[in-house]
């Protein structure tokens, strides 16, 4: 028996229990097995996982590691890197002071990687120019929380979920975002079929599956359907006066316009009918919660927009209570101890701030900091164009990938490449950032790092190391540790464990405290080595050990001087920038279910590389008519900073008018397939955040004169070289490449030989259509599939899933290879169509097959049948909208 | 039972074309109101054989036994008068008499000419040495089959498809065989340039070698052949010549006669001669234009031969789209039409070498114009079809170099 280690996920901000059986381990053979499960005890998942989760096991590799530090491209010992790191910010600071300098980090640091992080730059460096990518995706929510309450407090937790009878989804498609918390709200629905569920999206999304109603507002007016919500409540006489005079202050500030459901559908462009039902349901319903995440936040308003929906709970009174509450989730799986720390340039530490004088002299006192900041640091975007200004000369990227996730992209790529410093810790090799860097550091990562995260409910709960860390990588807290003692400051950084640096972190949290502060983890103090190797998932504040706080607010008291909640007077405003004739469509970014941010993690896993496997862009039937774009082509989108190609998906879940892309694609997994390059670098003015939701885009059909598709199998060592379109994605024994150019290619053959080498030495078996521009080859060894490729003159090419199969087996058999370059087999046999369980490889056509022809009526029924939907359950949405579509006749 | 006309028919020519209108005749007769006395009259002294079995002979697979179809009792169980080994050497088509080499006279109402067609000589001199030989007959076959057991170097001229099956029937006999052709690549006649190339490899792999872009000037010997002269002055040893290089349509008793001819027996749709009383069938006739020298036109000119003269309706006979295998043992190729294609076609290739499979499709205006198909042609009769039948292919146009199989609409 293997001994079972109990950690968190590594992605989104539910924060899922896992468990993990490490099985075997080969590094000459490239074999790392491990046995992912749902810890069943975690009380955020209570044994589920999601596709992404439960595909954990596929991304621990040895390829693609970065394992050896590396100074201008030449491998060196840690000593010299870290020196090089030292005496490269010691110099900019000698010459520019420390605001020449900055930390750009992370939402997958673990919480004890941050607090050193954080301390280091504004303790020691004496620069708040620490900034993470939490900014891209939870500061509005974190402006919104504190300008409310006087901290940075989600009140809820993961039972109130369960326990609300109107859940709200705004902002979110947790279906594909967090599934985990998407499967407990289903099952709370079944089992109390009276709650409500209410989705405010502009897209249809999957999230929709088990909505009540959906309101597909028009982009951008979020905070005009709250401000009118508050309006109506008003109106209706709903406010909870006693609460509103006893724990809340400013509400006479708040401007409650004149009202009209009519005015405020036609601003948000929804049924007046539709609209009046969700307010009117808000107002009976008591136990109500709005859950939001990016579509509030990614907003030139977010803050305001977060701020709306607090008002609306304020002015009914309905926080610290059971099933109630504005909920704002986190899209990283530490997004939270991130804050908690204080890793925002606008945060010093342990929820406290530079503004308040006492706060930033306790801190000082409590680091026995030699150059403590006095203010708040540069905010991402800030950050950046600071570089180009510049004023910071020096920048250590941690554990994040902004040259693909920040907006106007291409240009943050200019403008890190000019930068005089750039050092980067990361786990993998090759990514957009990394090819920036000037010193790469290997850092560990899940599996190997030990320490601590909090999730969306405050949870704290324990990443265990599962393995040894895999050539020189080291640990983040390690690694900014070592830099500290160069830069002379040895004492304060001399941490032997994480768990040093945790009952440091949970000591600032206490210091003088006394319930001033939300964030408290008092309890935690003294915990021993011991007892943090043993810590059970915990939601903070933790006054007393082993004491955890399930919700906050209970007695209606907040973190504010006056210990009132406050109401913001929120004024709608609409995005920055509107569209107008040539850029007429509006983008918004996103998701996709099987993929998690930039795809350094997810992009190993061929489970998850096969429900979408390329940039796509979806637009309406209309607008597709409208502008002659067909289903599958390729669209080159155009904004004013930038420009990506993607494969045209119409669908009627689209709002006409907008196109969704999604936003994880970039130079390691597809040509032009970076969504932000298209992002305007808009923030809002309170919280930094930018406007990824909302970008002036025209989309036009790029018109390749030829399509096609590679697969590659991984064995034959080979890649493809390329210059035209191309995507990649990993197909487990294969890289499957979908590929187009516009250059008429002659000899198709000669032009294969130059781009993946090695084929003129296979045995290979070719197809060719002279004057219609096909081109076919299948190259074999000892029978065994080694790569084909397959060329058209349009998008329709055979289906990949009968070669992929191929490239699975060890041998071919002789009809097999009569069949390769047809790209099917002959007569009948059965294709299963493109993959919509990722966890039971269960393809579309199986499931219609079988709804068809055993009369399945319901997911369950499905996963009875051919257990499709009954691990991660994350592709029930699909299966319902299959069974619908099979019901009424469609295919 | 009705009165049925009791009429004479006299065939002159034994071969395959003939038996196979005869075999039609008696198939059909019971249908028109005529009923024939058939007489037979071939020059070789057999049944009638399948002469395009001789090369599996040669190469020693099978005995003459096996590719007898019509044997002496044949015709007698069937009421047929054969002459065999006499000819006829005269024709009075006014008195409808034809006489025979051996003088005996014979009268007839219809007369079919089934005269066939002979080897063309290439007129070198040293053709009439012993131990050059062309290739038409089981006596061919047999005197090439007695050389290769006391001599050691078979010289095929002519690498079209009689040539090379000679030449691998004579390796197969034990003997070192060259090929010489006048041309660039072998049956260029049958094969584009990449097809011929891998024959060409697989039948060197069999150690048969090739002379290419060579003109033959001379046979030298003393008794017998010795060698073959090129006209470079190049020689090689040969104790075994064979001429393989054409047939001619044999028109010398028709020409006599006064029917019109001109590369062959001038018919028309219904294989009719100038003569009505004539008619002509197989490798001896012209028809539209052209002769045809392989057996599947002669089976289309059959029955429709067989019809007429029987007097029973018919569609006509407008000509055979040519199609070419080649009986090699290993060796699978099918040839058809246009299969080099020009500036107006379009060609499907498909080409797997380490199998020795090639396939191209040759394609006009979304028809089927030519084939050639090497290594795998177990398709060849679905796309014989198609091309025969003209059927547009757009709809099929991708998969169809897979074969009948991956066709949906086809394959049920």
């Amino acid at each position: 028996m293997t001994s079972v280690v109990k950690t968190t996920c590594p992605y989104c901000g539910v924060g899922c229990g896992v468990d993990v059986a490490p099985l075997d381990e080969n590094k000459t053979k490239n074999i790392i097995n491990i046995a992912v499960e749902g810890d069943k005890s975690h009380p955020a998942n209570l044994g589920r996982l999601c596709s992404k989760g439960s595909a954990l096991g596929e991304t621990i590799r040895y390829d693609g590691r970065l394992l050896q530090a590396k100074v201008k491209g030449e491998v060196v010992e840690w000593d010299k890197a870290l020196d090089a790191v030292a005496d490269g910010f010691e110099n900019v600071i000698a010459e520019h002071g420390p605001d020449a300098v900055a930390f750009y980090v992370s939402g997958q640091l673990l919480t004890e990687d941050y607090y050193v992080a954080n301390k280091l730059m504004k303790g020691f460096i004496g620069s708040a120019n620490i900034d993470t990518n939490s900014r891209l995706c939870m500061s509005s929510a974190v402006a919104g929380y504190k300008r409310a309450f006087g901290s940075d407090t989600v009140p809820c937790n993961y039972e109130d979920i369960e326990t609300c009878d109107l859940f709200i989804i705004t902002g979110s498609n947790m279906a594909w975002t967090h599934p985990v918390l998407f499967q407990r709200l289903r099952q709370a629905k079944l089992d109390r079929p009276h709650m409500k569920v209410v989705v405010i999206d502009p897209r249809r999304t999957a999230s929709c599956d088990i909505a009540d109603l959906h309101l597909p507002l028009a982009s951008g007016t979020d905070a005009y359907l709250f401000t009118g919500l508050l309006a109506y409540l008003k109106g209706n006489g709903a406010l909870n006066q006693d609460f509103i005079d006893q724990c809340t202050e400013n509400f006479s500030d708040v401007d409650i316009a004149d009202f009209s459901i009519a005015a405020l559908a036609n601003d948000c462009a929804l049924d007046a009918d539709d609209l009046e039902l969700f307010f009117s349901w808000f107002l009976q319903i008591e136990r109500s919660i709005t859950f939001y995440c990016m579509g509030i936040n990614q907003s030139s308003s977010g803050s305001d927009k977060a701020n709306a929906i607090i008002n609306t709970y304020l002015a009914t009174g309905r926080i610290g209570k059971p099933g109630m509450g504005p909920f704002s989730i986190t899209g990283q799986p530490n997004a939270m101890g991130g804050r908690e720390v204080g890793g925002l340039a606008n945060q010093l530490a342990a929820h406290m701030d530079f503004a308040n004088v006492e706060q930033r002299s306790d801190v000082e006192t409590f680091w026995s900091a030699k150059n403590m900041a006095i203010a708040d640091g540069l905010k991402a975007i800030d950050l950046f164009e600071a570089i180009d200004a510049g004023k910071v000369k020096a920048i250590w990227i941690m554990a994040t990938n902004p040259i693909v996730s920040l907006p106007d992209a291409d240009r943050m790529r200019q403008i890190l490449k000019k930068c005089e410093l750039v050092v980067v810790s990361e786990c993998m090799e090759n990514t957009d950032t990394t090819a920036c860097a000037d010193i790469l550091l290997p850092a560990t990562t899940w599996g190997e790092k030990d320490g601590t995260v909090t999730n969306s409910e405050r949870r704290i709960s324990r990443q265990r190391a599962f393995r040894a860390a895999p050539g020189e990588a080291r640990n983040d807290w390690w690694i900014i540790s070592e830099v500290a003692k160069r830069l002379g400051y040895n004492d304060e950084f001399n941490y032997t464990c994480s768990a040093d640096i945790f009952r440091e972190h949970a000591a600032l949290s206490a210091y003088k405290n006394n319930g001033k502060r939300d964030f408290d983890l008092s309890g935690m103090v003294d915990i021993s080595n011991a007892e943090y190797d043993a810590l059970q998932p915990i939601q903070w504040p933790v006054k007393k050990a082993g004491q955890g706080t399930a919700r906050m607010f209970t007695d209606g008291k907040f973190f504010t001087p006056s210990s009132k909640a406050r109401f913001i007077n929120v004024s709608p405003r609409k995005p920055k920038n509107k569209v107008n004739d040539e850029y007429p469509f509006i983008l918004n970014t996103g998701r996709v279910r099987d993929h998690w941010h930039t795809m350094t993690r997810t992009g190993l896993a061929p489970r998850l590389s096969k429900h979408i496997i390329e940039p796509f862009a979806e637009i309406h039937p209309y607008d597709a008519e409208k502008f002659s774009l067909k289903q599958g082509q390729l669209l080159e989108i155009n904004s004013h900073w930038g420009s990506m190609l993607a494969r045209a998906s119409i669908t009627a879940e689209q709002q006409k008018g907008n196109v969704f892309v999604p936003m994880h694609w970039n130079d390691q997994f597809s040509y032009r397939g970076r969504a932000d390059a298209l992002v305007n670098p808009v923030v809002d003015p309170v919280s930094g955040q930018p406007e990824y939701k909302h970008t002036p885009v025209s989309i036009k059909a790029w018109q390749p004169s030829w399509y096609g598709f590679v697969l590659l199998r991984h064995e034959a060592g080979i890649g493809l070289t390329h210059d035209s379109y191309w995507s990649k994605a990993n197909g487990g024994q294969f890289i499957r490449y979908e590929i187009a150019g516009t250059d008429a290619v002659d000899d198709w053959k000669k032009w294969l030989n130059d781009r993946i080498s090695g084929t003129d030495k296979m045995d290979g078996l070719f197809y060719n259509d002279t004057k219609k521009s096909y081109y076919r080859a299948a190259y074999v060894q000892n029978n065994k599939l080694m790569a084909c490729v397959f060329i058209a003159p349009s998008i329709d090419l055979p289906s990949r899933n009968w070669l992929a199969g191929l490239l699975a087996k060890d041998s071919i058999t002789v009809k097999e290879r009569k069949s390769l370059l047809a790209g099917r087999d002959s007569g009948n046999n059965f294709d299963p169509g493109e993959t919509i369980c990722s966890c039971f490889a269960v393809g579309e056509n199986t499931i219609r097959h079988a709804i068809k022809t055993k009369g399945l009526t319901t997911p369950k029924d499905i996963g009875k049948c051919l257990k499709a939907g009954t691990n991660c359950g994350s592709c029930i949405p699909e299966l319902q909208k299959l069974i619908a579509q099979e019901k009424a006749g469609l295919t | 039972m009705s009165y049925k006309e009791k009429q004479k028919l006299l065939v002159v020519g034994n071969g395959m074309a003939a038996m196979r209108t005869i075999e039609h005749i008696l198939s059909y007769q019971e249908a028109a109101s005529t009923n024939f006395d058939i007489t037979v009259v071939g020059a070789e002294p057999h049944g009638n054989y399948n002469r395009i079995m001789l090369s599996p002979v040669l190469a020693g697979e099978k005995h003459f036994s096996d590719i007898m179809l019509h044997t002496h009792e044949w015709y007698q169980n069937n009421n047929i008068t054969l002459l065999a080994g006499k000819r006829v050497e005269q024709l009075d088509r006014a008195e409808k008499i034809a006489t025979l080499d051996d003088g005996l006279v014979l009268h007839y109402d219809k007369l079919l000419l089934a005269t066939g067609s002979d080897p063309f000589i290439i007129p070198v001199t040293g053709k009439e040495l012993p131990g050059v030989l062309s290739y038409r007959t089981i006596e061919d076959v047999e005197e090439m089959q007695s050389i290769a057991k006391q001599h050691k170097h078979a010289v095929v001229i002519g690498a079209g498809v009689l040539g090379l099956e000679a030449a691998f029937g004579l390796q197969q006999q034990g003997m070192q065989v060259s090929v010489v052709h006048n041309a660039a690549t072998i049956m260029n006649r049958q094969l584009d340039e990449k097809a011929a190339c891998m024959l060409q490899q697989h039948l060197e792999g069999l150690g048969i070698t090739f002379h290419l872009e060579k003109n033959s000037a001379a046979c030298e010997g003393v008794e017998r052949v010795e060698k073959l002269v090129f006209s470079d002055g190049e020689a090689i040893a040969a104790d075994l010549v064979v001429m393989a290089v054409g047939v001619r349509a044999n028109t010398l008793l028709a020409e006599k006669s006064g029917l019109a001819c001109e590369r062959g027996i001038v018919v028309d749709d219904y294989l009719c001669t100038d003569d009505d009383n004539v008619y002509a069938v197989g490798e001896c006739v012209q028809h539209r234009g052209a002769t045809y020298g392989l057996v599947a036109p002669l089976f289309e000119q059959a029955v429709v031969c067989a019809k007429n003269i029987l007097g029973l309706s018919t569609e006509p006979y407008l000509g055979s789209q040519l199609y070419t295998s080649l009986k090699v043992t290993g060796v699978n190729l099918y040839s058809a039409g246009d299969f080099n294609g020009d500036e107006s076609s379009e060609s499907i290739i498909y080409d797997d070498p380490a199998n020795q499979v090639y396939k191209k499709i040759v394609i006009n205006n979304n028809r089927i114009i030519g084939l050639n198909l090497y290594g795998d042609i177990s398709d060849a009769v679905w796309y014989q079809d198609l091309y025969q039948q003209k059927k547009d292919i757009s709809g099929m146009r991708e998969d169809m170099i897979f074969g009948k199989a991956f066709i949906a609409d086809e394959a049920a």
